[in-house]
């Protein structure tokens, strides 16, 4: 083992993580909607690229970053309600799976509505900060990942704090815990569902942002939501530190993976890896990292 | 679900089969002679090869409830495996191929089918993707699938049966009906069947159908194995009658969703429902194009033909699943009921 | 609901453990001549189960006679379920044993259940929704079927007189309980009372030696539930049948039963015949005070 390398193993798991934490910034979007609605959100990557192309689009023609942002936040928002109003609140009560179903008939009504839109070119999209690596003891790390990470944390922090503190936070985990109880002592569950969907909306955004700096603003983007699928299973649907958690094992095993037993399948590994890693988890313990073993009633 | 089976009187019994019967015969005898070229090449013979995937895909996830999001890996397994069969072994006939290339499908849909033994809805589904993944990446990675060719594609072999060749689009259409009908023949005696019983029981209430003794592990474990077997086979068709070529890049995400869709607009856990909606899914497309270009000519190019078709589609499905979840097929019994019953008053 | 119930169901804590160790079924020490001896079909050793913190039974001990109808009443939330729950194998139980004939599990095999001549019926309905009645009753019979998918399809083999066997058996049950009027309806489209009396027929199809029923009149009702109360009767009467049934309804339940187990708070309070129990203190102070004002069984 002396021939081993350390320090580029250290600046390969730390790129792991760091992408790790870019998936994990998806999946909490998938969370956020599960935990309140019940509803695996397979439209998240749509939302996602729709709004990476409304924003770069806008920028392209002109308007100012701010202004681009402000536009878009609140289209993703007033689509995010719309959902909710047009989509999913006709199918309460409905068993999960049809739920599922509908939001990957919603992915694909938005992915065509975005192209359709604003074309189906590829967009370069510059947030202002350089893909250049730094050095820190003697460990390279790309500015850029590490910019992105830092807003990810900063994004789920908030997200925490608004979960834990606010009134719309505490009446979100009061849905989530029961949500008869919580129509019990009269929340207003639509009312806090659209606020749900607006959030998602943002998570979207930012996102899609990050992801679409990364590897351009196209089509591909919504296909990001392949990469949180696994983060989710490992981490549990309904679990923000799983999120967090998953996202940084499968960024980094992926990334480690890719390095030094990618050789021996030929590359690529990267469409199923994780997929493998997040199996592999789940046989051996089935209730995944944080979930508590349910025992099922009858 | 299903339509509840209604006691029904002997001739009434008959008229049960008399409609299949006479569909059967329209398309063996007066369909190849009425048809024209497009309507074989464009309608027919994807129609048929998706219906079939249907069938598999509704005994896996209508019956038996196990969401499956991988099916094009088990028709791209089915393509390649046929493919690879009648290249390496020699003298084996065209039929021993498709066999073989079925039970090669439902071999890996095994394999992708153990997780299912512990896991359940929504973890289960994810894992399938793990199929789709895995498959579509080794027939891509590895060359000698495809006899190393430069490409990747390659032309599909011949189709001949006891020396009879199936070579214009009639022929091969033929030969697609035919494998499709004995096929769903298979599947409509599996459903009900005491293992068709199973599948329901094992999807509407698996810890009690454990308690009361329905072998719940061998029952998941035979419904990817029958599906993928049937999806297999409809990969051979896909790819030998429809295409005529085999390569990876067709089996992709798409269409897995393509084959869900199919069964969700024509109706879950209905053999007929996945006819039903592989019709729509294949014949919405072409009219489309008509439609849009007829509208909008030279600004309805190719696309934007591409993005309407998947708005199209996704408001299709949204649609179906809040009106009429039971699908195209609860549609047609009812418009069928209906125009009875006002027949009879008149 | 559940605290709300505890709130009803009496003082929070108000067994002493030396009571109930006094109560413990004196067959559990040396065991084997004494259970042979006294017919016992089905046992319980020394359960234990939490949920969590709740403790959802603690220490019980159970004797089911063969061929007795044994009920078991309490409270909501009382562990009666679980108790069925544990003996079908769905829940493992932290400590104690189940024993079953010359069987003694540390957690029941549900696979085997059926094997075991054990049957049960559920206290939410448990059909199969898209499956006919006379399927659901067919399916109680699933743990028989030896023909494989491939004879079934192609109608050859076993499998043909299998179909005409299970066939004829579930006619026989379901005209037993007068269900063949609604024997084509699809399970998931008749009303509640109906749902539950083909849930009893899935289970009696198999023939079980041991029939588990848990609160098969809830939500009846009154000749809907005399109707049941026929069934139950019949079934052990003619067949046999070893019984353990849980019911609110405490007339149906003096009526019927050879023996009740009382539990409360997960703990078994009294072990008696009809009239030892119905005069017995510590009972009508935890349940049957409130009981019975509340005959018709809901909403204890
Ligand atoms: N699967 C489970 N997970 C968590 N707690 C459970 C589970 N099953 C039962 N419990 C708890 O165990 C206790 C006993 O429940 P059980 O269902 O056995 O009561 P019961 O006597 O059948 O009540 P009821 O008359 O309402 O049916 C209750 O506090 C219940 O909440
Ligand atoms: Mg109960």
């Amino acid at each position: 083992m002396s021939g081993f390398d350390w320090q580029f193993f250290l600046e390969v798991l730390i790129g792991g993580l760091l992408s790790g934490v870019m998936y994990s910034l998806v999946a909490i979007g998938f969370v956020l909607i599960y935990k309140t609605s019940g509803v695996l959100n397979f439209a998240q990557g749509a939302m996602l690229l729709f709004a990476a192309l409304t924003f770069v689009s806008l920028v392209e023609r002109g308007v100012p970053f701010a202004l681009a942002l402000i536009i878009t936040f609140a289209v993703m928002v007033a689509i995010g309600i719309a959902i909710e109003r047009v989509v999913l609140r006709p199918l309460t009560n409905r068993p999960p799976m049809t739920l599922f179903m509908a939001t990957l008939g919603l992915s694909y009504v938005l992915e065509g509505a975005a192209q359709l839109l604003w074309g189906t070119q590829v967009h370069g999209l510059n947030l202002g900060i350089d893909d250049v690596p730094f050095e820190v003891g003697g460990i390279f790390i790309s500015q850029f990942d590490f910019f992105a990470a830092a807003v990810a944390a900063a994004l789920v922090l908030s997200l925490s704090i608004f979960f834990r503190y606010a009134r719309v936070g505490l009446a979100f985990r009061a849905v989530a815990d029961d949500q008869f109880a919580a129509l019990a002592v009269g929340l207003r569950l639509p009312r806090i569902w659209a606020t749900v969907w607006a959030v998602a909306g943002l998570v979207a955004l930012v996102a899609g942002l990050l992801w679409g700096a990364r590897l351009g603003v196209q089509f591909s983007l919504s296909l990001v939501v392949l990469k949180a699928l696994p983060v989710l299973v490992l981490g549990g649907f309904d679990s923000v530190p799983g999120a967090i958690v998953g996202g940084l094992i499968i960024g980094a095993s992926e990334k480690l993976a890719e390095v030094y037993i990618g050789e021996y399948f030929g590359g690529g590994i990267e469409s199923w890896f994780a997929y493998v890693v997040a199996l592999a988890f789940l046989l051996i313990r089935p209730s995944g990292i944080f979930g508590q073993k349910l025992v099922e009633r009858v | 679900m299903p339509v509840a089976t209604l006691e029904v009187s002997a001739p009434l019994r008959m008229l049960h089969w008399l409609y299949p019967v006479l569909l059967l015969g329209c398309a063996y005898l007066i369909i190849p002679i009425i048809g024209t070229n497009y309507l074989f090449e464009a309608i027919l013979l994807p129609f048929l090869a998706l219906s079939l995937a249907g069938v598999g895909l509704n005994i896996l996830t209508g019956y038996a409830g196990q969401v499956s999001l991988g099916s094009a890996a088990f028709l791209a397994v089915g393509a390649f495996a046929a493919y690879n069969f009648n290249l390496r072994v020699e003298g084996l006939p065209l039929i021993g191929c498709i066999v073989l290339a079925g039970f090669a499908a439902a071999a890996i849909g095994i394999v992708f089918g153990l997780p299912s033994l512990r896991l359940k809805g929504f973890y289960l589904a994810v894992s399938t993707l793990a199929a789709q993944f895995f498959v579509q990446w080794a027939l891509t990675k590895f060359n000698w699938f495809s006899d190393n060719s430069a490409s990747g594609v390659i032309d599909a072999p011949l189709l001949s049966v006891a020396g009879v060749a199936f070579n214009g689009a009639v022929r091969r259409y033929l030969f697609s009906l035919t494998v499709v009908t004995l096929l769903t023949l298979f599947a409509y005696r599996l459903v009900s069947s005491q293992t068709g019983r199973n599948f329901i029981a094992v999807r509407d209430n698996e810890a009690a159908a454990r308690i009361i003794g329905v072998p719940v592990l061998k029952t998941k474990l035979v419904a990817f194995a029958i599906s993928s077997f049937i999806i297999g086979v409809a990969g051979v068709l896909w790819a030998f009658t429809y295409l005529r070529t085999v390569e990876p890049a067709g089996f992709n995400l798409d269409r897995s969703f393509q084959i869900l869709f199919i069964i969700i607009i024509g109706g879950l856990a209905s053999i007929r429902g996945a006819f039903f909606g592989a019709a729509l899914l294949v014949v919405s497309p072409l009219i489309l194009s008509r439609l849009g270009s007829f509208l909008l000519g030279d600004l309805f190019n190719s696309g934007v033909l591409e993005m309407s078709q998947r708005i199209v589609l996704g408001v299709l499905i949204i649609l179906f699943l809040i009106l009429e979840p039971d699908g195209l097929v609860s549609l047609w019994d009812r418009i069928r009921k209906r125009t009875i019953a006002r027949l009879k008053k008149r | 609901m559940n605290s709300m119930n505890r709130v009803l169901g009496g003082p929070a804590t108000a067994y002493f453990p030396a009571d109930v160790a006094a109560e413990r079924w004196e067959l559990d020490g040396p065991g084997e001549e004494a259970y042979a001896a006294a017919d016992i079909a089905l046992g319980l050793e020394g359960v234990s189960l939490s949920f969590g913190g709740v403790v959802a039974l603690e220490n019980i001990d159970l004797a089911v006679r063969r061929g007795e109808i044994k009920a078991i009443i309490g409270p909501n939330g009382a562990g009666k379920s679980s108790l069925i729950n544990i003996i079908s194998g769905v829940y493992r139980p932290d400590h104690g044993r189940v024993r079953m004939a010359a069987n003694r599990f540390t957690s029941v095999p549900t696979q085997k259940l059926a094997h075991l001549g054990i049957a049960r019926t559920f206290q939410n309905l448990a059909l199969f929704k898209g499956l006919s009645v006379v399927d659901n009753v067919i399916s109680g019979r699933a743990y028989k079927v030896r023909s494989t998918f491939l004879g079934q399809v192609l109608g050859v083999g076993r499998s043909r007189s299998e179909e005409a066997d299970v066939h004829g058996r579930a006619t026989k049950v379901l005209n037993f309980l007068n269900l063949t009027h609604v024997s084509h309806r699809l399970a998931g489209s008749l009303p509640y009372g109906l749902q539950k009396r083909v849930e009893l027929a899935r289970a009696l199809v198999a023939e079980p030696a041991i029939l588990l029923l848990d609160e098969p009149m809830a939500g009846m009702t009154e000749p809907e539930k005399a109707e049941m109360t026929e069934f139950v009767r019949a079934a052990n009467r003619e067949h046999g049948t070893t019984i353990v049934l849980i019911e609110h309804d405490i007339g149906v339940v003096m009526e019927l039963s050879d023996n009740i187990a009382v539990l409360d708070y997960g703990r078994k309070i009294a072990d008696g015949t009809p009239e030892e129990i119905g005069s017995d203190q510590r009972v009508i102070d935890a349940y049957l005070g409130i009981a019975a004002e509340n005959i018709g069984g809901e909403g204890i």
